[in-house]
């Protein structure tokens, strides 16, 4: 039996899945906003957008953008009723406070540990730029990472230390890949979801470091 | 009698010194304060220091304003957008130094600036290439970074309705950095679409109290807020 693995969407659908009822979240920009459109009906979610908004709705029709009104990707949004502005040290407060409850983002490279890279790859050349990844990092009480399991050139993300620049030390505790589903504890990475078709020795096999089989307990 | 409105772009930025540090609010597109950067411009004032989250794209708005080579430092979190091609090749020339911060805590060293702070410890960065150099501290089994305020001499805020007294009120997610920034600068200038008499502003809802603003004008409203203003 082939692996199917997982596309985009359907990352983010599994993503979107683990959702709960009434949580504030934050979707970084690039792969993690795909989530909002795969929210589970009849679950109130809030979602966070860094330039200080709270319960951000989707994207509005043609022909009625605000430019007002736009996500931390700088793409036009709306306000669901009972939504709210605020300035940006409010925004990032509610970061590093602690009161955001999952932040969803994409990785170069999440080590063993949680550390997380996913700002800056490091070459010479490139412009830096971070945005509010750090912040996001630090503050949300679950770092969520959407990402494919390996690079383009079959390597895996999933490594013993990051070799790219961090964003945050010790940060992650889930990783969500086109191949499976990996809590990060202190005992080690568990792996679970995995897609079908898949073993649990070959998902191993594909990773850079050791998984133990099942969710995580407790 | 307290009149803090001024008649025109040109008197609004009067004064605005070589060496300036300058805040300008806005994310992206939303808040830019596009008139008051385009008066920056024909103000003249050079070896600035610009503070904004992003770094300008396309032509106009900031990046016009770094077009003319009188910007010696940008401090800002995110600036590689799509089309920024100006800052690009001043950074890539050595012509513009960069300084490059987490937005928290962009935010934050202003907020610090205008609350009188004299610095703070947050845990973001901590470990990484950005906290280089700073010193940390361990505090209740977690690792902090200190950080300093960022004072600004000059600051270009894009609201949409104030008064007299400078009480500003702003529109949706523009709103963003104005606040902050105009507590974090001894000059704080409000462009408004609107100007409300004393007392019209619902005092429930002034989001930036006049106390941090010492100049107000008003700009046209030019129909759709532009998005090539970021």
């Amino acid at each position: 039996m082939s692996i199917s693995k997982r596309s985009r969407d359907d990352i983010a659908k599994r993503v979107a899945q683990d959702m709960y009822e009434g949580a504030y979240v934050n979707l970084g920009i690039g792969l993690p906003t795909l989530v909002a459109n795969h929210l589970p009906p009849g679950r109130e979610i809030l979602l966070h957008s860094e330039n200080g908004i709270l319960g951000m709705g989707p994207k509005p029709p043609k022909g009625e953008e605000d430019w007002d009104l736009i996500n931390a990707g700088k793409e036009p949004v709306t306000l669901l009723p009972g939504g709210a502005f605020f300035h940006h040290a409010d925004s990032f407060g509610m970061m590093r406070g602690g009161h955001l409850d999952i932040c969803v983002l994409g990785a170069f490279q999440v080590s063993v540990t949680g550390d997380l890279a996913n700002w800056h790859t490091g070459a010479p050349d490139a412009i830096p730029a971070v945005g509010g990844a750090m912040d996001l990092a630090v503050g949300a009480k679950s770092v969520w990472i959407m990402m494919e399991h390996q690079t383009k050139s079959g390597e895996s993300k999933i490594v013993d230390k990051c070799s790219y620049p961090l964003t945050g030390v010790g940060v992650v505790s889930r990783i969500y890949t086109d191949l499976a589903v990996i809590d990060i504890t202190p005992q080690g990475l568990h792996a679970h979801d995995l897609v079908p078709g898949l073993s649990f020795d070959e998902l191993q096999r594909l990773t850079g470091v050791p998984l133990t089989e099942g969710r995580a307990q407790g | 009698m307290v009149n803090k409105i001024v008649e025109s772009l040109q008197a609004a930025l009067a004064g605005v010194q070589d060496g300036a540090t300058v805040l300008i609010g806005g994310f992206g597109g939303a808040g830019i304060a596009r008139e008051l950067i385009d008066a920056l411009i024909a103000q003249g004032a050079r070896d600035l220091t610009v503070v904004n989250n992003n770094a300008g794209n396309g032509d106009t708005g900031l990046a016009a304003l770094l077009k003319t080579g009188r910007v010696r430092k940008i401090i800002c979190s995110y600036p590689r957008q799509a089309d920024s091609h100006v800052f690009e090749a001043l950074y890539r020339a050595g012509k513009l130094e960069l300084e490059l911060v987490p937005q928290g805590n962009l935010a934050e060293r202003m907020r610090a600036a205008g609350a009188g702070i004299g610095a703070f410890y947050t845990p973001t960065a901590y470990g990484t290439d950005l906290a280089k150099g700073k010193e940390t501290r361990l505090i209740n089994g977690r690792h902090y970074v200190l950080e300093y305020p960022i004072f600004g001499d000059v600051a270009l805020i894009k609201a949409e309705k104030g008064d007299r007294w400078g009480n500003l009120t702003y529109r949706k997610a523009a709103r963003n950095f104005g606040p902050i920034m105009a507590s974090a600068a001894k000059l704080a200038i409000a462009q408004v679409y609107d100007i409300a008499q004393l007392g019209e502003l619902d005092p429930e809802n002034i989001v930036t109290p006049g106390i941090f603003v010492q100049r107000v004008v008003r700009v046209a409203r030019d129909g759709v807020v532009a998005k090539e203003a970021a």
